[in-house]
């Protein structure tokens, strides 16, 4: 049935249709006028919409290339949610910025890369899907124009990547030497534990630790982080790092399944090295905006732990947690990536009582950094605790425990943010500072989400019938 | 439902409380703090309602109390084997502990009227103490571990904001920090603990969690007694795990640090957080368990060393401190130690659980003239505007009301009769004698100690000398007596209520043997400590100097808290950092507060060499990159087959 087809593919449709539409817009006039914003606002939004309509529809389309379910559809939406939360909060750089329509084509070109990385059901498609996420990005990071740092990020960001998907490429040919497919479902019923499938694992799996940062082949992502503009940053550490994590748990689940008893081993020592590197950066950080990204490698190393729990419930659990991650993350990205555009301050001895004169502002980023820190009843908690849950499924106490450990140390820098907006005397603090609408709705969305998501056991237990059994 | 189901009003209402004043705290200003106390009032007066329903009307069958779970709600299915429920249980520990915490708050919410007035945050201190009270509550009345985990880390939170409420002062934001990471380090344990009793014993509902483990050949018990780690098994990690958890917030021995640096809160604060409610906590839950507990004599063992060296520590301490509110504080601790280590002792069923009751009833007392005393602080502070004894005495005719509630609540906690802390400190003697005779023996010194210190502090205070300055205002306002004079009620007269036919382990009735020969021993002793501290405080008088001097080192040892704050700067300091390798000179710069501190900046020092790598060049990078892959295929694939 034709309509059947448009309609399994209606997200990445719709995205290309927003893509056409911001194309002809730029053709039309050299400078975007004061409404292209909203229309972008309300355009993402239909496309969230748009995603949720048909939301259990499941089919296989162009001989198998691409295939989607009721999971792929959820994870998809997550990612559009972020995306739209973004663009509401991107609204007070982007106001002034010359080329506004520039930076959404980037970010949903590289949206409707991961998008069809997450629904390819061959290799090639896959990465195709992940370089097309890629490029554009490195893009975007150079879209603070006047900036060097920003500059050199992006060339940084385009050097690793390349070094990132020539190994991952390298891995994906010996999988085709080894197999003789690239078909996803075809590979797992032929992989044995040999040493050169081993090294093939270790090639193709190390492209994926490049993206989501895992320590070692975090990096390069300081550098990118901090030189990018707040809201390009927001989007490499929330959308780009979910996409990527929602594709190694299908790869790590389904196509290496037969290497279980090594990628876990693998899963175990890498969880633990991103999680304590990423605290050990965390806690020197005076700059937020570098504190909130190496926060945010520390956060991968739990997801990692999760996912070595292989099962069903380690899977919703990942899931579950990358959605709270995405309203915690956002939320404070969000404060942070406002106070910044509007009076240039970014060190937490900047934040000195913050609560004096924005008390709204104040309330949300101490929620969002109780929840990234893990703090009941915020939905970070249960994403933490659903995560050391599966993770501990496994029978490792000694790894849960030093993970564990690790989340109590992480709640000693946390609390310097809190400790800075509502304990230390600042002089005068930041000025009182208003909101326009979009932010400010983007927020108390997330707000919501964070205090939701969690005291709301429906979410999870919708994630968790969807999610493959193992 | 089962005509239980108004329970959900008693948090309820003071988290309406917390939402209006953090709302709107700015409009409603000083009426917070009355639309806080009339909420209170409700939620008091509900559990009053629901305690004489349970006790009275419906708890009891077959003359058994049972557990009542007044609504359960799937909250979410988490696994296939476990489920998160959310529900409200009352039984008698949570019944009697319900009154004490919604009792108690309400007395703290009127006495803060007159004692916070004309503070700038007026509207955000009732904001707090709301906040701490629906958190108590809800852990209270929480019929699940995860549930009781939950409120377990909002009443840490909460009494954060509180102890930390004087901002401005550098040392309550340090206390505030420390009281929050020291009990962070021991929820942990907790964490852990609750991860590996819902993985064995597959439920985290505690009487399902009962239900599974207690009868001694059930699948869970033997899965869990067999499986071990490190030649200790899983049931007795569980429970240690839990117990540290119950441990920190009880501040037991060694991780008693933060509650004497907690003071620095408001007054009231500690008469609420840190005398009556918060931390009973820990003593609270490993009532709940106890049923696991008791299966586990080893643990039990830990129970009962825990709480008897805590106790006898804090006494020593207190004897030596001069702060008015550090003496109480670690007389609240020494009294915690009673209760934990009676709960050690006790057996689980029949005449063997006369330890169990006599530690919930010791809790049911202490809560009442504990808080009393900590109020009479707060008066004697507000009056005198310095915490230190020595800048007191002869305060009696100046605080008359005062002083008459002071003297009551130290004869009480001396267990002189008919106090109430007389008939829960017999008990708690009683079921030592018969379970333990070194633990019975280390208690009479501790309560002998008690006794003297108590009274040290009560006669250098109202007594000792002529007051030194003429009195600026008087004793306070009548919401400052009130709450006063009400608390010296139920301290005169919470020892007459059969707490033995209601609290008990099994649910029967337990039958009490007061035998008023077992009872001269410690009731004279203690007179005669008193006598003592009379003649020593009642004058100014160079006795006590004396005595201090000829003691020499061992009086240092104690006035210094034996070293233990020491103790933990010592093991960071000379052990963990020459290990580390990092020079002193920046380690004296950093390490301010002992350990918690001192773990944050062997991590700090630790990442700066991390940092290294973090060269900024992209070739570099590619090196480490490459470095990483040869790394893990050689050790997956070579080493680790």
């Amino acid at each position: 049935m034709l309509t059947d087809t448009f309609l399994l593919f209606r997200q990445e449709i719709m995205l290309a249709l927003l893509l056409f539409f911001l194309v002809l817009y730029k053709l039309g006039r050299a400078r975007p006028a004061a409404h292209l914003l909203p229309i972008m606002n309300w355009l993402l939004l239909l496309n969230l919409v748009v995603g949720l309509l048909f939301y259990d529809w499941q089919g296989v389309l162009f001989n198998g290339m691409y295939r989607t379910g009721e999971l792929i559809v959820l994870e998809k939406n997550i990612l559009n949610l972020a995306v739209w939360l973004i663009s509401m909060q991107a609204y007070g750089w982007l106001r002034q910025h010359r080329h506004a329509a520039e930076v959404y084509l980037l970010l949903l070109t590289s949206l409707l890369g991961m998008f069809l990385m997450l629904s390819s059901g061959h290799m090639l498609i896959l990465y195709v899907g992940l370089e097309m996420a890629t490029i554009p990005l490195a893009a975007a990071v150079n879209f603070a124009l006047s900036s060097k740092r920003s500059s050199e990020a992006a060339m940084k960001m385009i050097v690793s990547s390349a070094f990132a998907s020539a190994l991952l490429l390298l891995g994906i040919s010996f999988l085709y030497g080894i197999t003789g497919s690239l078909w996803l479902a075809e590979i797992p019923g032929m992989l044995h534990a040999t040493p050169v499938v081993l090294f093939t694992f270790l090639l193709v799996f190390s492209g994926f630790a490049f993206k989501v940062s895992a320590v070692p082949f975090h990096l390069w992502t300081a550098d990118v982080y901090e030189g990018a503009p707040v809201a390009v940053t927001a989007y490499l550490s929330v959308v780009s790092k979910a996409a990527m994590v929602f594709v190694l748990v299908t790869l790590l689940y389904s196509v290496f399944a037969p290497l279980e008893k090594t990628s876990h081993a693998v899963l175990v020592v890498l969880s633990l090295l991103t999680i304590i590197t990423g605290n050990l950066f965390a806690l020197r950080q005076q700059n937020i905006k570098r504190f909130l990204a190496f926060s945010s490698i520390a956060q991968i190393g739990f997801i990692l732990v999760g996912i070595s729990g292989y099962s069903q419930t380690a899977n919703a659990s990942v899931i579950f947690f990358l959605l709270v991650y995405v309203f915690s993350n956002l939320a404070a990205f969000g404060v942070v990536g406002w106070i910044s555009t509007q009076t240039g301050k970014e060190t937490i001895a900047d934040y000195a009582n913050l609560y004096r004169h924005n008390k709204t502002l104040s309330w949300i980023l101490a929620i969002a950094v109780f929840s990234l820190a893990g703090v009941p009843p915020t939905a970070g908690f249960f994403g933490k605790f659903f995560l050391l849950t599966a993770g501990a499924s496994k029978g490792d106490y000694l790894f849960i425990s030093v993970a564990a450990l690790n989340m109590v140390v992480s709640f000693y820098y946390y609390l310097r943010i809190i400790k800075a907006i509502f304990m230390e005397p600042g002089e005068t603090g930041i000025a009182a500072l208003s909101l326009p609408f979009w932010p400010q709705l983007s927020l108390w969305i997330c707000t919501g989400g964070m205090l939701a998501s969690g005291l709301l056991g429906v979410i999870y237990q919708y994630i968790y019938s969807i999610s493959p059994s193992h | 439902m089962n005509g239980y189901a108004y329970l959900i009003w008693i948090p309820l209402l003071p988290l309406l409380g917390f939402v209006l004043m953090g709302l709107f705290g700015r409009t409603l200003r000083n009426a917070s703090g009355m639309i806080g106390t009339l909420l209170l009032a409700g939620s008091t007066l509900l559990s009053f309602v629901a305690a004489y329903q349970y006790f009275f009307s419906d708890g009891k069958v077959n003359d058994v109390y049972r557990k009542i779970t007044a609504f359960t709600i799937t909250w979410l299915q988490f696994s296939p084997g476990v489920s998160i429920d959310m529900s409200l249980v009352i039984d008698p520990v949570s019944a009697m502990m319900l009154v004490v915490v919604c009792f108690v708050s309400l007395m703290v919410h009127v006495f803060s009227l007159g004692y916070m007035k004309g503070e700038t945050r007026f509207a955000t201190y009732y904001a707090y103490l709301s906040l701490f009270t629906f958190s108590m509550l809800g852990l209270v009345l929480a019929g699940n571990l995860f549930q009781v985990y939950i409120f377990w880390e909002l009443v840490g939170v909460s009494s954060f904001l509180l102890i930390g409420f004087y901002y401005d002062r550098p040392s309550a934001v340090a206390a505030s920090k420390k009281a929050f990471i020291v009990t962070r380090f021991a929820d942990l344990g907790f964490l852990v603990g609750i991860l590996v009793m819902a993985f064995y014993g597959q439920s985290l509902d505690i009487a399902t969690l009962i239900g599974n483990l207690a009868a001694p050949q059930s699948a869970a018990y033997l899965s869990m007694t067999t499986a071990g780690f490190m030649g200790i098994s899983a049931l007795t990690w569980g429970l240690l795990l839990i117990f540290i958890g119950g441990a920190g917030k009880s501040a037991m021995f060694p991780l008693h640090i933060w509650l004497p640096d907690a003071m620095e809160g408001p007054t009231p604060v500690s008469a609420l957080i840190h005398a009556a409610t918060m931390v009973v906590a820990g003593v609270y839950l490993v009532a709940r368990l106890f049923p696991v507990f008791s299966l586990d004599v080893s643990v039990m063992q830990v129970v009962t060393w825990t709480g008897i060296v805590s106790a006898l520590l804090a006494a020593l301490i207190a004897c030596t401190q001069t702060d008015i509110k550090r003496v109480l504080a670690y007389s609240t601790m020494s009294q915690i130690g009673y209760m934990m280590f009676a709960l050690g002792i006790s057996g689980s069923g029949g005449e063997d659980g006369l330890g169990f009751m006599a530690s919930m009833f010791h809790l049911f007392t202490h809560a009442f003239f504990k808080s009393l005393l900590f109020l009479c602080a707060g008066v004697i502070i507000h009056f005198v505007h310095s915490n230190d004894m020595r800048d007191m005495g002869g305060l009696r005719k100046l605080l008359p009301v005062t002083h008459v509630c002071f003297l009551v609540a130290c004869l009480a906690i001396s267990g002189i009769p008919p106090f109430a802390g007389f008939f829960s400190k017999e008990e708690i003697l009683l079921a030592a004698y018969h379970a333990n005779k070194p633990v019975y023996f280390i208690a009479l010194f501790t309560a002998v100690l008690t006794a003297f210190y108590m009274f040290r502090l009560y006669f250098s205070v109202f007594w000792h000398k002529e007051p030194g300055h003429s009195p600026t205002h008087g004793e306070g306002a009548l919401s400052m007596k009130l709450p006063l004079i009400v608390l010296l009620l139920c301290t005169v007269l919470a020892g007459f209520i059969p707490i033995a036919s209601w609290v008990t382990v099994d649910g029967k009735t337990l039958a009490t043997h007061m035998n008023p020969g077992f009872s001269v021993a410690p009731v004279v002793l203690s007179t005669l400590a008193i006598l003592l501290a009379m003649r020593w405080y009642k004058k100014t008088s160079d006795t006590p100097d004396a005595a201090a001097s000829a003691l020499g080192p061992a009086f240092q040892t104690v006035s210094k808290k034996f070293y233990i704050d020491e103790a933990y700067l010592f093991v960071t300091r000379k052990i963990v950092f020459p290990f580390i390798g990092r020079p002193a000179a920046w380690i004296d710069r950093h390490i301010v507060d002992g350990a918690v501190n001192g773990i944050a900046g062997i991590t700090g020092k630790l990442s700066q060499s991390v940092r290294a790598w973090q060269s900024g060049k992209v070739q570099s990078y590619a090196l480490y990159f490459f470095s990483g892959i040869a790394l893990l295929a050689i050790v997956f694939i070579y080493l680790w087959k």
